[in-house]
């Protein structure tokens, strides 16, 4: 019966399955910004000096979220058996969101660009960083409530 | 695709249970009964889930907010040609009301009258009908899109008497003007007009929903996707359109409702905030809005055209291509909105490009319905000269648009009156003669009757005339450096020479409005004592004539129809009639 | 129940009308959370001094949520197995179960907020704290809607009616699944 199931992409034990393997991912998407430090350093031991922590972190972070939301969809919302134009729309929804952010973010990510320059958030960012230095200088670590 | 089986419900529940779905569309003849029910008072009139009362609501309640629209223009324009006098009917114009008058003009103008007399209001009327169904798919769903929208109305019209009075920053709502009270000077107003806005696209989008899922699977048998009138491709594209482009300015709507009520600091570039992410929030959704609000007008055009020139449509296929181009390429264009707003001028080019491409299909789509007027036997009724009027006048909308998509030329005419008459060249002919097209073509099919030809064509010559008187002038006055969102030129010794345009454009209006009276007019006295229209009083092909004037609850209560061709079969070589309905099974000999 | 028209039965697509309605909220959900999270993500990219800001989010009551979700994820897909089956009353307690896991992660916001606001990490704290409320907020919303849209579904099931409906919430609650599948690593690991 699991292999029918397992065959079919349906039957209460695949579902149990997609969700052990979500679990495992989940606690390896926590512990990635904890071990990637440990990881980077066993890295350059190794010679490989290009891999840095953050790149684990985005890679177990955000990698996991996508193959994540890919297991959510495709088995819990059966996707892998819906019509496959259901999944063109989806996927083109989220094209377009990427073309959002494509045409936005050379003004509102950049603060500098051809002929301009945003002085107000390069300022505020230079305020807000140079105030969080001066907070680990010091010791505290409370700049919460700073704008 | 295999279709999991459902699982088994109380028999009579739901169809759909364990059927295999692949079949259920298939072509048997579809003589099921309506579902009969005694509809009560309340549940006829007021609480209706009828798509053609629903209709009816939306359709009243866009005129309804038309006349506020109007109203307001009459205002502010009165305003404008004779500055500092009380304008009668209204009073005087202080400099913050002209600011309201002309923020909500617009807003009313495009949310509230455009998109719920285009789409909602014909949408919900046609798209039953012309696919032979006997509702839409979710009726109690479309009940609380119009209840949600009738909300955001009332919202819109109430924020115009609270404290500080409508909100002043503009249709278009640019922070931090909009965000912070200490600017905009209308608090509440401000709060007002972005809830009733947010609650306007809910009610859409739910409304979108019911008209894409009944297109998509609640045709007649035979309908195939290439016999579907081009009046509902072009609805339920406008929908899909709005809803995809929707989301970021509903995102946007909350940052700038946060920004006004609880004092975040999205839009705030003293605390880090960016005032340009709104402009692109709106924007993005703003110019696929107008493809949204331009092909349902269009749609209305071509149905008409065939009817009255007794011709297909050229090219049906290669149209709704075009449209298809038209919609995906409209999300490409939004920033030439913003070419002065401090964008990289590198982006500027990107969106220059874009924009005067997205002129090339729009132009086809034009030429192609003159090709489908060449050779037709053109009967000049009321509807038809709508129809041809909107071809016109939106054609100079069309082409003065590309002087705006050059960025450099837009560096010189943006926020100047070229591009208020550029846009009143586009919207008027959608919203206003896009109406009328349809309202006078379909209302025998509506009311049961017919309207009187010669009050429809004295106001249809009124108001084209009118219009052009109108708007113009304002292209001159654009084009002569006239800034937008002035409340008096006599200030500006440049500009105040040139008053004369502004009272005659002005009194332009003044007889434009008048005429409309003779549309209430023909409108009232044509339910009351028209003639009676029968089903096809027009001679067309497509399925919502051969229902009753006006279709009872069901629209069908003998059986729903079948569909055999496409909807445009006039003029076929070898037959006797110049009309081929949808519904009329295929003779058994052949027709050649 | 209700007289439902004859359009509701066809289904030219073969997919059935409610479910293809569902997909298309779907994709309007996607734009309106793909709007808020682009804006938020320009602006973190954009903005060094929000890493420090976002240090002080708490990875484990943002994990444990997404544990609740992930789980009730579940939950809801095996009531959809139920329903299939024809077993109503199954179906319903499984959406009951994914409606508790709804409210659980609610409660567990609400005292994740509770902590950060008395903190001072308030909504017009700074940049990133606007957001993270905006977005988590507005993700809680979509839970709560869910969550009493569902009680009604269930309840429906528990009477073996309209079945199909367990499906289609589920497919909404998968999406509100998927969209803090994101917002986790945006708001809490991304540091």
């Amino acid at each position: 019966m699991a292999e029918h199931e397992e065959h079919t992409g349906h039957g209460q034990a695949h579902y149990v399955r997609i969700w052990g393997i979500l679990l495992v991912l989940l606690l390896i998407s926590v512990l990635g910004p904890v071990l990637a430090p440990h990881i980077e350093d066993a890295a350059a031991g190794a010679g490989a000096h290009f891999l840095k922590g953050w790149m684990i972190v985005i890679l177990t972070a955000f990698g996991i979220a996508v193959y994540k939301a890919y297991l959510v969809a495709a088995n819990f919302m059966h996707l892998n058996i819906e019509k496959r134009y259901i999944t063109l729309l989806l996927t083109t929804m989220l094209t377009l969101m990427l073309l959002f952010f494509a045409g936005v973010s050379p003004d509102v990510m950049k603060h500098k660009g051809q002929n301009w320059e945003n002085v107000a958030a390069e300022a505020e960012i230079d305020r807000a960083l140079k105030a969080q230095e001066s907070n680990a200088h010091s010791g505290e670590h409370h700049d919460g409530a700073e704008h | 695709m295999v279709v999991a089986k459902r699982g088994a419900a109380r028999v009579g529940d739901d169809p759909l249970n364990g059927v295999d779905m692949a079949e259920a569309g298939s072509i048997t003849v579809d003589t099921h009964e309506a579902p009969h029910h005694e509809q009560s008072f309340w549940g006829k009139w007021v609480f209706p889930t009828d798509h053609k009362m629903i209709a009816m609501q939306y359709m009243f309640t866009g005129i309804a907010m038309a006349l506020i629209g109007g109203y307001m223009s009459y205002a502010f324009r009165m305003q404008l040609a004779f500055p500092g006098q009380s304008v009668p009917g209204y009073g005087i114009v202080s400099q913050g009301e002209y600011n309201a008058l002309v923020t909500n003009h617009g807003t009313i103008m495009i949310f509230w009258v455009a998109m719920p007399m285009l789409i909602a209001a014909f949408g919900n009327f046609l798209i039953p009908l012309m696919i032979g169904a006997d509702d839409m798919v979710f009726p109690r769903i479309n009940r609380l899109s119009y209840q949600i929208f009738l909300i955001s109305a009332i919202v819109l019209v109430a924020s115009f008497f609270v404290p500080g009075g409508g909100f002043g920053g503009a249709w278009t709502a640019y922070p931090p003007l909009s965000a912070n009270s200490a600017y905009n000077l209308t608090p509440l107003g401000a709060s007002f007009w972005i809830v009733a806005v947010a609650l306007e696209f809910v009610a859409f989008l739910l409304g979108g929903i019911n008209f894409i899922t009944t297109l998509m699977n609640s045709r007649a048998p035979g309908m195939k996707m290439y016999d579907i009138p081009m009046v509902l491709w072009m609805i339920v594209i406008a929908s899909i359109l709005f809803m995809a482009s929707v989301g970021p300015l509903i995102a946007g709507a909350v940052m700038l409702f946060m920004d006004q009520v609880v004092g975040t600091a999205f839009f705030d570039p003293t605390r880090g905030g960016d005032p340009i992410l709104w402009q692109h929030l709106f924007w993005f959704f703003g110019h696929p809005e107008v493809y949204v609000v331009l092909l349902p007008a269009m749609g209305m055009v071509a149905d008409v055209m065939c009817t009255f020139a007794r011709k297909k449509l050229f090219n049906y296929k290669l149209i709704l291509f075009t449209v298809f181009a038209t919609g995906i390429i409209s999300f490409f264009v939004w920033a030439h909105h913003q070419f002065i707003a401090g964008i990289d001028p590198r982006m500027a080019n990107v969106f220059t490009v874009t924009t005067l491409i997205i002129s090339v299909p729009v132009g086809e789509m034009l030429f192609l319905y003159i090709a489908t007027l060449y050779g037709g036997s053109i009967q000049l009724t009321t509807p038809m000269l709508w129809a041809l009027s909107f071809i016109a006048e939106f054609l100079i909308g069309g082409v003065t648009g590309i002087f705006l998509g050059a960025s450099g030329a837009d560096i010189y005419f943006h926020d100047t009156y070229f591009v208020l008459a550029h846009f009143h060249y586009t919207f008027f002919p959608i919203a206003i003669i896009g109406f009328y097209t349809g309202i006078t073509f379909w209302f025998p099919k509506m009311f049961g009757k017919m309207m009187n030809e010669t009050l429809g064509k004295i106001h249809f010559w009124g108001t084209i005339i009118a219009f052009n008187c109108i708007f113009i002038p304002l292209f001159i006055l654009g084009a002569a450096g006239q800034h937008r969102r002035i409340y008096n030129f006599q200030n500006f010794p440049d500009l105040a020479g040139m008053q004369d345009l502004r009272v005659f454009a002005t009194a332009a209006l003044l007889v434009m409005l008048a005429f409309q009276l003779v549309f209430l007019f023909n409108f009232v006295m044509s339910l009351l004592k028209g003639k009676p229209a029968g089903k096809n009083p027009w001679k067309a092909n497509t399925l919502e004539w051969t229902a009753a004037s006006p279709p009872p609850h069901g629209n069908w209560p003998e059986g729903l129809p079948n569909c055999y061709r496409g909807p445009y079969e006039y003029s076929v070589p070898g037959r006797e009639d110049d009309y081929w309905p949808q519904n009329v099974p295929p003779d058994t000999a052949p027709a050649e | 129940m209700t007289t439902r028209p004859i359009a509701t039965t066809r289904s030219a697509t073969g997919i059935p009308t409610g479910k293809l309605a569902v997909w298309w909220v779907i994709v309007s959900e996607i734009v309106i959370f793909g709007g808020l999270l682009a804006s938020y993500i320009m602006h973190r990219l954009g903005h060094p001094e929000w890493a420090g800001y976002a240090s002080h989010t708490n990875a484990w009551f943002g994990g444990i949520n997404t544990f609740v979700l992930l789980t009730s994820s579940l939950s809801a897909v095996l009531a959809h197995h139920a329903a299939e089956q024809g077993d109503g009353k199954k179906a319903a307690k499984w959406l009951v179960g994914t409606c508790f896991g709804g409210l659980t992660f609610i409660g567990i916001k609400a005292v994740e907020w509770t902590i950060e606001i008395q903190h001072g990490y308030t909504i017009t704290a700074n940049g990133f704290w606007q957001f993270y409320y905006t977005a988590a907020g507005l993700h809680a919303l979509h839970v709560i809607a869910g969550c009493v849209i569902m009680l009604i579904i269930a309840n429906d099931a528990r009477k073996q009616l309209e079945l199909q409906r367990v499906e289609l919430i589920g497919i909404y609650w998968h999406f509100v699944d998927i969209v803090w599948i994101f917002l986790f690593p945006l708001l809490y690991i991304a540091k």
